[in-house]
């Protein structure tokens, strides 16, 4: 009697099981399906981008549309470097991306070990000046910076847009939520060992904070390459300019050839997707844990 | 008298310790802090004087008060760019919270390939907001691009002139911005999901709760903190708004889609207004601040912290 209960509870226990099983496999299916389905939606812009910058411009938007062009048109990617001072744009943005990541990351990491490490009268209060202009909008303080630039005769230089974006309040809070995660017994040990100060940064502190020291190059390398605001206000003339610009000036100046559009926009991408798809684990789990960049 | 003198000698040697703490404190914090100092406290603080005098810059500053701001008031541009504002982050904070939520949702199913496809989803937000508006401007074309002969291969005879109409020119950037920024937000969702702990889903199994439920009284509460920061972060880049803008319609056509920033912009850099785009600016911080402060004060009412 007792069996039978236990043999016919054990049976339905197990068809529910194959139920739960299937219904699954159902809902792995449907997710798979939604999944292919949106994320070809959200790729088709660049798809059809990459297919109009191989095309004559005459086939741009020819409907329905050609995915892969007869006579895929290569030169294109010749031609936008002969038409506009293309690599010049690309040498500028490149010189701000790389200068202007390698000095926030010195200074404020420099920044946040005092910050997380040191014990000093002042402390929090300066720490709450950087957190509080994190919150305030660029927009509201690119007006005095402007005149002041234009004060120092720096308007219209590369210097002007490293000297502003340089000394990044994010940077220091970034690395200061890394660092106090460190255990101070590290620090402690090797000041008994008679590291100084700065020792103990450099080989302890910075090799431990590879993360944070990611995550930091790749939001400042992509937020220089894209920023579009600053560069607008501060570089007016042509062999200043970045990318960007370059492409917006493509687009007003050269308005009917879409397709050489298309193919300054693809290479203008290339250095950021490269660096995305390399570290792309550090920029996620970067966004995950601090979320603070808009 | 020996161990006054040793007590006083370790408080001196102490003192001496805090002082050369301090002098280290500020060698490490100087390289930054000149810069910051300089670079982003000044103008802080610089930017709310400047809101109080006219300034063109060829001309000396005068001092005039509130008179900017009794401009702002009667300043129709002013009032047509904060409605855009408004219009502008009322459309994208739903869409791209419910968007965002729901890729991360269907990501969770614990998949093959989910780095792929969040990659995938991730990628818009990596490229720059210029290259993304050339591409959505032309996708958008009135009489070429591929959404208007799609509408009408399927037999709409006038579909909408998008970034050229000046009802439709405001929902094709709403669309393009939820489209690019979505991603970001599903990855903060997704971490939100992830820490959400497993028992609670067994245990409303066991009860006999179907998906619908537990999304409804598990997912969704457990999930108001991610939320809620999502919310914030959103608001606060909508009110801000201004490369897709400035790049794919340049506030037209008319003033269809002028929002505060390109407000700011044009009276500063353009109308050499100073003073004037200070004031604009001083109420874009002031908006802002105070949504984010409203947003907080209802976080008690609405967020779940374990």
């Amino acid at each position: 009697m007792n069996s039978t209960i236990i043999s016919q509870k054990k049976e339905n226990q197990t068809s529910f099981f194959i139920k739960e099983k299937s219904k699954q496999y159902a809902l792995k299916a449907a997710s798979y399906f939604v999944l292919i389905l949106t994320s070809l939606a959200v790729l088709v812009p660049f798809l059809w981008m990459l297919s109009a910058s191989i095309k004559l411009d005459n086939d741009v938007f020819e409907f329905p549309v050609r995915w892969i062009p007869e006579n895929p048109r290569w030169e294109n990617y010749k031609e936008i470097w002969e038409i506009l001072p293309f690599s010049i744009f690309y040498k500028n943005t490149a010189i701000l991306a790389v200068t202007i990541t390698v000095l926030s990351l010195i200074t404020s990491s420099l920044a946040a070990y005092a910050f997380s490490k040191i014990k000093f009268p002042g402390r929090n209060a300066i720490f709450i000046c950087y957190i509080g202009t994190i919150a305030v909008p660029f927009q509201v303080y690119m007006i005095p910076q402007f005149i002041m630039m234009r004060k120092l005769n720096l308007t219209d230089t590369l210097l002007s847009l490293i000297l502003l974006q340089s000394f990044s309040a994010f940077g220091v809070f970034l690395f200061r939520q890394f660092f106090i995660s460190i255990p101070e017994e590290l620090s402690e040990s090797a000041r008994m060992d008679g590291l100084s100060e700065f020792g103990i940064y450099l080989r302890i502190i910075l090799p431990l904070a590879k993360p944070a020291i990611a995550t930091l190059t790749i939001f400042q390398f992509v937020f220089v390459w894209n920023n579009f605001l600053e560069p607008l206000v501060y570089l007016t003339s042509t062999d200043k300019k970045t990318l960007q610009l370059g492409i917006r000036m493509f687009m007003t100046q050269y308005t009917a050839d879409y397709a050489l559009i298309m193919a300054a926009t693809v290479v203008s991408l290339i250095p950021v997707v490269i660096l995305f798809f390399s570290m792309q684990r550090f920029f996620i789990e970067g966004i995950a844990t601090t979320g603070i960049k808009g | 008298m020996e161990a006054v003198k040793s007590i006083s000698h370790r408080s001196s040697k102490r003192n001496s310790l805090e002082r050369r703490n301090t002098l280290r404190a500020y060698a490490f914090l100087l390289p930054n802090f000149i810069g910051f100092l300089i670079f982003t406290l000044i103008p802080v603080v610089c930017a709310m004087l400047l809101s109080f005098v006219e300034w063109d810059s060829a001309n000396p500053m005068v001092f005039v008060g509130l008179k900017n701001y009794a401009r702002i008031l009667k300043d129709e541009t002013f009032m047509i760019s904060f409605w855009n504002t408004l219009y502008y982050t009322i459309g994208t904070v739903p869409l791209t919270m419910v968007c965002s939520l729901v890729i991360a949702l269907v990501l969770n199913n614990k998949l093959k390939g989910i780095k792929f496809f969040r990659a995938a989803f991730f990628f818009p937000y990596i490229v720059s907001m210029v290259a993304v508006a050339v591409v959505w401007n032309m996708i958008f074309h009135p009489t070429m691009g591929p959404v208007n002969s799609f509408l009408m291969a399927l037999g709409i005879e006038n579909p909408p002139g998008w970034t050229a109409s000046v009802e439709w020119a405001m929902p094709a950037i709403i669309f393009a911005s939820v489209w690019r920024q979505m991603g970001y937000f599903m990855v903060m969702y997704l971490a939100g999901l992830q820490g959400i702990p497993r028992e609670l889903y067994e245990a409303a199994v066991v009860d006999g709760a179907n998906s619908w439920q537990k999304f409804k009284n598990i997912t969704l509460p457990m999930l108001t903190p991610t939320s809620f920061f999502v919310s914030v972060m959103c608001v606060i880049n909508g009110f801000k708004i201004f490369d897709m803008v400035a790049v794919m319609t340049e506030g037209g056509p008319g003033r269809a889609t002028n929002v505060l920033v390109l407000h700011i912009y044009n009276q500063a850099f353009l109308q050499m207004k100073f003073g004037y785009a200070a004031a604009v600016s001083m109420v874009l911080l002031v908006l802002v601040l105070s949504i984010t402060v409203i947003q907080f004060k209802g976080e008690q009412k609405w967020v779940n912290y374990m």
